[in-house]
């Protein structure tokens, strides 16, 4: 990490601290405090969108750790979603089970469906294992669709509300707790994982898989582990998002729907759970602007009103994948480290 | 048998197509190493276009060849120079990533122009399939067919023989090398896409006419990755045996496999197909093996 000038790490516990400072401390709090207050005046449709992006944040953490940390890419995390959303589903309204039983059921299913197709995955090398993550979102999906008995096929299945104590959670006001709440335990185990002995490890396997190897770290074990995390990450998102919306059905969970999350990624920037925030915030404003403005652009171009609707979220995001890749390859935190940098320094340079 | 050998058939005038759009992902990762996911996205576009030339503008069928050629080509060059060349020495997903958002920011524009319909271009060839015994054919998949392997002869001619091709190889091969033997690499990039844009017009063109134009067209490009991985990524006769195989391997999945599991399951055979390739021949059929040291 990098210490801006002057500051030293003197005791091993600054240098272990995620907030060093009071002022870090005093901010955390004050946002943990807002958005704790937030359901108490916010609009419905405002903490609709904080739990969207609560449940995306999740799911792109995991990505997170695949790709930043462990330097594996992975097409495949809508199909573990899926897997997650419809285990969850299927345990709480077939067989009756409680919602926080079928939660931790959902990452565990998911996490054992991606080492099923990591195994393929984990022993080639760069751009082959994306191919492979590309099959099992295909083959995914195909068996939701064609095992009707079990998932209720193209029409989807119920996914009740989750109960706690005698509350259900079926508002998005009630919705939003357990969302955050469970946004805040993943974000932690986040940023702490690449500080334990299999976080490093992943990190060598990034940077480089022969070197990592002669140091001792076995490449196939540890791939299998990273694609483990970052299915079981989808597999919980996936469950909250199935619960949220009340019915779980095949087209939320298509091959693009990975390729945006990892697009909020390389927007938000690599290896960075900071960045993971500010790529899903954007993403998400993204799609609210939208639709907030599709109307209106729409009323233009008369000629093409329907296709504004459905095309221009998709085509902005595309442009601004591509902008980021060509002018800011690490994305919006690394322009935020700048910006703060420029700022904790002025007037001078360094 | 007469049901085997029929899917036979289909199966290797379907295979014709896949090879026709595996070439396109062929020659851009021969020139560049990049793997271009948006290739069938090209594809539909160029279908597109073709129908909006032909339908909407009226234009006679030969100018519309021309121009859709023209505009795919342009295509090419514009996403090799504001997209890919940036790239160059970017780590693997940044390229990848790059022709990805490419598939969002072609469907976006063709779902905002087009409104996904459906459409029909007017019949180049004949509808009537040709008889062979019991044996049914569609003359137009016949027509893809010939083209893919027209396209093959040409294809094989261009990387053996002209300067540009041989400059294609080198550079594919190692960038500093070819540039210090005087080839420019930028221009082997430029003529690798607009090469694989073309492919990808005649490809839409002709799945246009047999299938109609719509948004399907994309996905046709996806169903292309295992016949690229099976050929291997880089071996051009690769793309057209392993083009004939997947494709009979489909056909015989619909014909067999579907009455058991019910129905579609030659939609994701071909990705079983994949992962089976995957795990034991990761280089595919004819593909180098490059031998990776320290």
């Amino acid at each position: 990490m990098q210490l801006p000038c002057g500051t030293f790490n003197e005791r091993y516990e600054q240098d272990m601290a995620i907030f060093r400072r009071r002022t870090h401390w005093a901010w955390f709090i004050a946002v943990v405090v807002f958005l704790a207050l937030m359901p108490l005046f916010a609009p419905a449709h405002v903490l609709t969108v904080v739990i969207t992006i609560a449940i995306t944040v999740i799911t792109v953490m995991g990505l997170n750790i695949l790709i930043g940390g462990c330097g594996q890419i992975s097409l495949g995390q809508a199909g573990f979603m899926a897997v997650g959303a419809y285990t969850s589903a299927i345990l709480t309204s077939t067989h009756g089970l409680s919602f926080w039983i079928a939660l931790p059921c959902a990452g565990i299913m998911a996490a054992l469906i991606g080492v099923l197709f990591a195994t393929p995955a984990a022993r080639i090398r760069g751009f082959y294992i994306v191919l492979a993550t590309i099959a099992a979102q295909f083959i995914i999906v195909y068996v939701i669709m064609h095992a009707p008995s079990l998932t209720g096929g193209y029409a989807g299945m119920d996914a009740p509300a989750p109960r706690i104590g005698g509350i259900t959670l079926d508002s998005p006001r009630s919705y939003y707790y357990l969302a955050l709440g469970i946004c805040g335990i993943m974000s932690f185990f986040a940023i702490n994982w690449a500080r334990t002995r299999l976080g490093r490890a992943f990190v060598a396997i990034r940077d480089n898989e022969f070197a990592a190897e002669t140091q001792g770290v076995n490449l196939f074990k540890h791939k299998l582990i990273a694609f483990a995390i970052a299915a079981f990450y989808a597999g919980i998102a996936g469950s909250l998002w199935g619960h949220f919306m009340g019915r779980v059905s095949p087209e939320h969970y298509t091959l693009m729907q990975s390729v945006w999350y990892i697009g909020i990624l390389i927007v938000g920037g690599m290896g960075s759970t900071v960045g993971v925030f500010l790529g899903t915030i954007v993403y998400q404003l993204l799609q609210e602007l939208v639709a907030a403005v599709a109307p209106a652009v729409a009323g233009w171009f008369p000629g093409v009103a329907a296709g504004i609707f459905a095309g221009l979220g998709q085509l902005l995001f595309g442009i601004i994948i591509m902008v980021v890749l060509v002018l800011e390859p690490r994305g919006l935190h690394h322009l935020w480290t700048v910006v703060k940098t420029r700022y904790r320094i002025w007037p001078y340079t360094y | 048998m007469a049901v085997f050998l029929q899917l036979l058939f289909s199966g290797i005038m379907t295979g014709g197509v896949y090879a026709l759009v595996a070439l396109g992902f062929v020659v851009v990762w021969k020139a560049t190493s990049v793997f271009n996911f948006a290739q069938g996205e090209i594809l539909m576009v160029s279908a597109y276009i073709c129908w909006a030339l032909l339908v909407q503008v009226g234009l006679p069928l030969w100018l519309t060849f021309v121009i859709t050629f023209v505009l795919a080509a342009c295509l090419g060059l514009v996403v090799e120079r504001f997209a890919l060349r940036p790239m160059i020495g970017q780590p693997l997903l940044a390229a990848m990533m790059i022709t990805l958002a490419l598939i969002a920011v072609l469907d976006g524009l063709v779902t905002i122009i087009w409104g996904s319909r459906q459409e029909v271009l007017p019949d180049f060839f004949p509808r009537e399939p040709l008889h062979l015994g019991t044996i049914m054919i569609s003359q137009q998949l016949l027509v893809a067919f010939v083209i893919a392997i027209a396209l093959f002869f040409a294809f094989v001619l261009f990387f053996q023989r002209s300067r540009y091709g041989l400059a294609m190889r080198s550079t594919a091969e190692d960038h500093q090398v070819t540039r210090s033997m005087g080839i420019r690499v930028s221009t082997s990039f430029a003529i690798a896409w607009v090469v694989a844009c073309i492919v990808a017009a005649v490809g839409g063109i002709l799945l246009g006419s047999v299938n109609g134009v719509n948004m399907n067209l994309g996905f046709l490009g996806l169903k292309a990755f295992p016949v690229v991985i099976l050929g291997g990524l880089d071996s051009i006769p690769g793309a057209i045996v392993a083009g004939l195989i997947v494709g009979v391997l489909e056909k015989l999945a619909t014909g067999y496999i579907d009455p058991v599991v019910g129905g579609g399951f030659a939609e994701i055979f071909p990705f079983i197909v994949l992962l089976i390739v995957l795990l034991i021949k990761p280089y595919g059929l004819f593909g180098q093996h490059r031998i990776e040291r320290i």
